[in-house]
């Protein structure tokens, strides 16, 4: 219990600087950038949208926690619902700063396929998963 | 050290921003202190979610299910095993290679990992954020779409001696 109580404890403060800097930018990109310019990027065509949404999340790493945030924020900020849940997505299941980590331990063509695989279904996951809410 | 130079740059962002006189550093940190101030009670479920798979799930464990397990009982403790998993990515993978080479095959290594992106612990904030409908529907949309990686997965054929 003790073990698992201080790995919880570290997990928690790996990622809070992270956070907390994530945080604290987006509150100047908030203050900075108008909502026009989010929705000029993010036209609500679901296709490009996902597509846009996965290349960023598939860029982008850290926890997910980070990921939810940010992605919540585009949300209210405008930013479709199925460019958000690509970059969700990606975020968590595309690994490029991984890649090589995982090419040496399970492969170059594993890694390669998974990733990209991955990254093709960021953009499925997105546009059923909105689709599918749409129906409810 | 090293996680902290992202805030610590952060910081001095907002610092120079102060200094000079710019209204940005005001309105955003008025901002981020509403996004913290949202976020911060859930982070006590977080945590303790967090603390209840650390204490009942090691790589040992998933080892054990999911090396001696066949057929459909395997693909559920991929997914299984990749949704209650937690840390870093680089933990997992000395115990995935393992489990390859007692003969677990790429399908269901790539189905781990898919659902390595479902987050139990994580649920709440992603309740918080954006609704349950919208949290099971994606879960369960993403479970689904794992076993269509491992399938996909499953016949792509890797090394020369397989093909």
């Amino acid at each position: 219990m003790k073990r698992a109580l201080s790995k919880t404890v570290r997990q928690i403060l790996s990622f809070l600087p992270m956070l907390f800097g994530v945080v604290f930018l987006i509150g100047l990109f908030q203050a900075l950038l108008p909502r026009s310019v989010y929705i000029a990027v993010f036209r609500k065509q679901p296709v490009i949208d996902s597509i846009l949404g996965s290349l960023l999340g598939s860029i982008l790493a850290g926890n997910p926690v980070t990921s939810y945030v940010l992605g919540g924020e585009f949300l209210r900020q405008g930013v479709s619902l199925v460019a958000v849940t690509a970059f969700l997505v990606a975020w968590v299941t595309v690994g490029v700063v991984q890649l090589p980590v995982e090419a040496m331990y399970l492969g170059r063509r594993f890694a390669l396929l998974r990733n990209l695989f991955g990254f093709l279904f960021s953009i499925l996951v997105a546009i059923v998963t909105v689709f599918l809410l749409s129906l409810l | 050290m090293r996680r902290l130079y992202f805030l610590i740059a952060v910081a001095l962002l907002y610092f120079i921003l102060y200094l000079t006189g710019n209204r940005l550093a005001i309105l955003g940190f008025e901002f981020s202190l509403r996004i913290l101030a949202r976020i911060g009670g859930v982070f006590i479920l977080v945590f303790l979610f967090m603390f209840f798979v650390n204490y009942l799930v090691t790589p040992k464990v998933i080892n054990r299910y999911l090396a001696r397990s066949a057929g459909i009982k395997r693909w559920l403790f991929a997914i299984l095993g990749g949704i209650i998993s937690t840390g870093p990515l680089y933990l997992w993978l000395p115990m995935l290679k393992g489990i390859k080479e007692q003969g677990v095959s790429d399908g269901f290594i790539a189905a781990f990992l898919y659902n390595r992106a479902i987050k139990p612990a994580l649920l709440p904030l992603l309740i918080l954020y954006f609704g349950l409908k919208y949290t099971i529907l994606l879960t369960g949309t993403m479970i689904f779409f794992s076993i269509m990686i491992g399938l996909i997965m499953e016949n792509v054929k890797f090394t020369k001696s397989k093909t």
